[in-house]
């Protein structure tokens, strides 16, 4: 049987790693290549690096710490962050990207979906989805999680998927920086609908979330960022009672 | 020094680290002299088969890999186009293993099978210090049918071949590049395979 991922995730600023809280109030941790090899030697099983100041200012992605990254690590990793054409897609897959997320982009101009799922395999495109729950709505969210986008969650998502989305990656805004665990129940639902992987994000702080996202939550993988670069939850730890709760992980 | 062959696929970049990684020259190549002069080849893998197909037949690069006799590594849809046939754009393939490759069918999985999974029955000269039941990573939706040729089996929805065997010919249908350090032992076991003649 296919494992469940632990993904951890390395926002990128000026070629530092940063931790965002709720998308706003940065802290700088460290080298992206080189927290990026410590994640691959404690076991994580994949990586996703976001280029966060690109969606909004307009800068280009960075392509040459991508090649780098495809240079030191040993296992997969996504880019995302200012992806705006299946040019910008192929540059980073000639860089070594595994994958490559979209987010506000596609939003803005959904045929990007397909365009770069036909010319690169939908293995290649992985669509981000944020989203807040209001007055029991999930509104998708664009530029980092502060404008709302005239869509919903799970049409949207569905949409991402028939135009050849390979992964969802859903972070549900009001618990991301809250560490009061994911939104399971809403990601059970979306993964259960969805005939691609879905990748959890927002809201870890402790292991048993971990646990919850897999079981009740149904998640293909979950994406998490401060509670390990802040080295609380360890990731040869986390994976090993995982294991030992009968979740199927890689250890 | 092995030559990677370029058929136009794409992530030949991964490939290339891991093999500097692992300190081992390579080139990237669809010159019949350079595949000629290799001390192994790899048919590296990201792509559609019908498209790859076509690309081989026209630079010809079946017949100049025929004219070889060292090892033959192809990767996930490298091995795929060394079956005989393909599902995929419904295409004849080069034919160095007796089997062919089917659509993954979603019976109650999700289609691509992306992530880690073991592989098991593990044997072979490509698996030597690699636990029976290791996990590897897949991204796939096409694989081949299980086969005497197997030298490890993997569960998605049903069983498939996730490596093949048949003289000097290996394949991986996962990605080693992509696999860890599990994956790097089994690029240095590769390059470790002595000349075996057909």
């Amino acid at each position: 049987m296919v494992r469940k991922r632990i993904i951890p995730c390395l926002d990128v600023l000026d070629g530092k790693t940063v931790k965002g809280v709720n998308f706003i109030n940065l802290r700088e941790m460290g080298d992206p290549v080189e927290m990026g090899r410590y994640y691959a030697e404690q076991g994580a099983d994949e990586l996703v690096y976001l280029d966060i100041s690109a969606s909004y200012e307009g800068r280009g992605t960075f392509r040459s710490l991508v090649s780098r990254i495809a240079k030191g690590i040993n296992i997969p990793f996504t880019v995302g962050g200012g992806i705006s054409s299946a040019d910008d897609a192929s540059a980073l897959l000639d860089s070594g990207a595994d994958k490559v997320s979209v987010n506000t982009s596609a939003l803005e101009n959904p045929d990007l979906i397909d365009k770069i799922a036909s010319k690169f395999g939908s293995q290649f495109i992985v669509v981000a989805v944020d989203a807040l729950e209001r007055d029991g709505l999930w509104q998708v969210m664009k530029k980092g999680g502060r404008y709302a986008a005239n869509r919903e969650l799970f049409e949207w998502s569905e949409e991402a998927c028939s135009r050849g989305a390979g992964e969802i990656l859903f972070t549900s805004v009001g618990h991301d920086g809250t560490r009061g665990g994911f939104a399971c129940s809403t990601l059970s639902l979306l993964s259960s609908m969805l005939p691609v992987p879905v990748i959890a994000s927002g809201g870890a702080g402790n292991m048993s979330h971990f646990a919850q996202v897999f079981s009740d939550g149904k998640a293909d993988a979950a994406l998490a960022a401060s509670v390990f670069h802040s080295g609380e939850i360890p990731v040869p730890v986390l994976k090993k009672w995982l294991d030992s709760q009968g979740i199927n992980v890689r250890i | 020094m092995t030559a990677i062959i370029d058929y136009g696929s794409g992530n030949i970049f991964s490939l290339g680290a891991a093999l500097e990684r692992i300190g081992e020259e390579y080139t990237v190549t669809s010159e019949e002299s350079v595949i000629l002069a290799a001390e192994r080849l790899i048919l590296p893998g990201v792509g559609e088969a019908s498209h790859a197909m076509r690309v081989i037949r026209e630079r010809k690069l079946d017949h100049i890999i025929e004219k070889t006799s060292v090892p033959v590594l192809g990767i996930c849809i490298g091995m795929q186009l060394m079956c005989s046939y393909s599902e995929e754009g419904d295409t004849p393939c080069l034919g160095y293993f007796a089997t062919s490759v089917k659509r993954l069918l979603p019976e109650g999985v999700k289609i691509p099978h992306m992530g880690w999974n073991s592989i098991n029955g593990v044997k072979g000269s490509l698996f030597e210090g690699i636990k029976e039941g290791e996990c590897f990573y897949f991204v796939h939706s096409f694989a081949p049918a299980p086969s005497l040729s197997a030298t490890s089996m993997t569960k998605h929805g049903s069983l498939f071949s996730s490596s093949l065997e048949s003289g000097r010919f290996f394949g991986t249908q996962f990605h080693p590049e992509k696999s860890g350090e599990a994956g790097e032992r089994v690029l240095r076991n590769f390059i470790n395979i002595r000349n075996k003649s057909l």
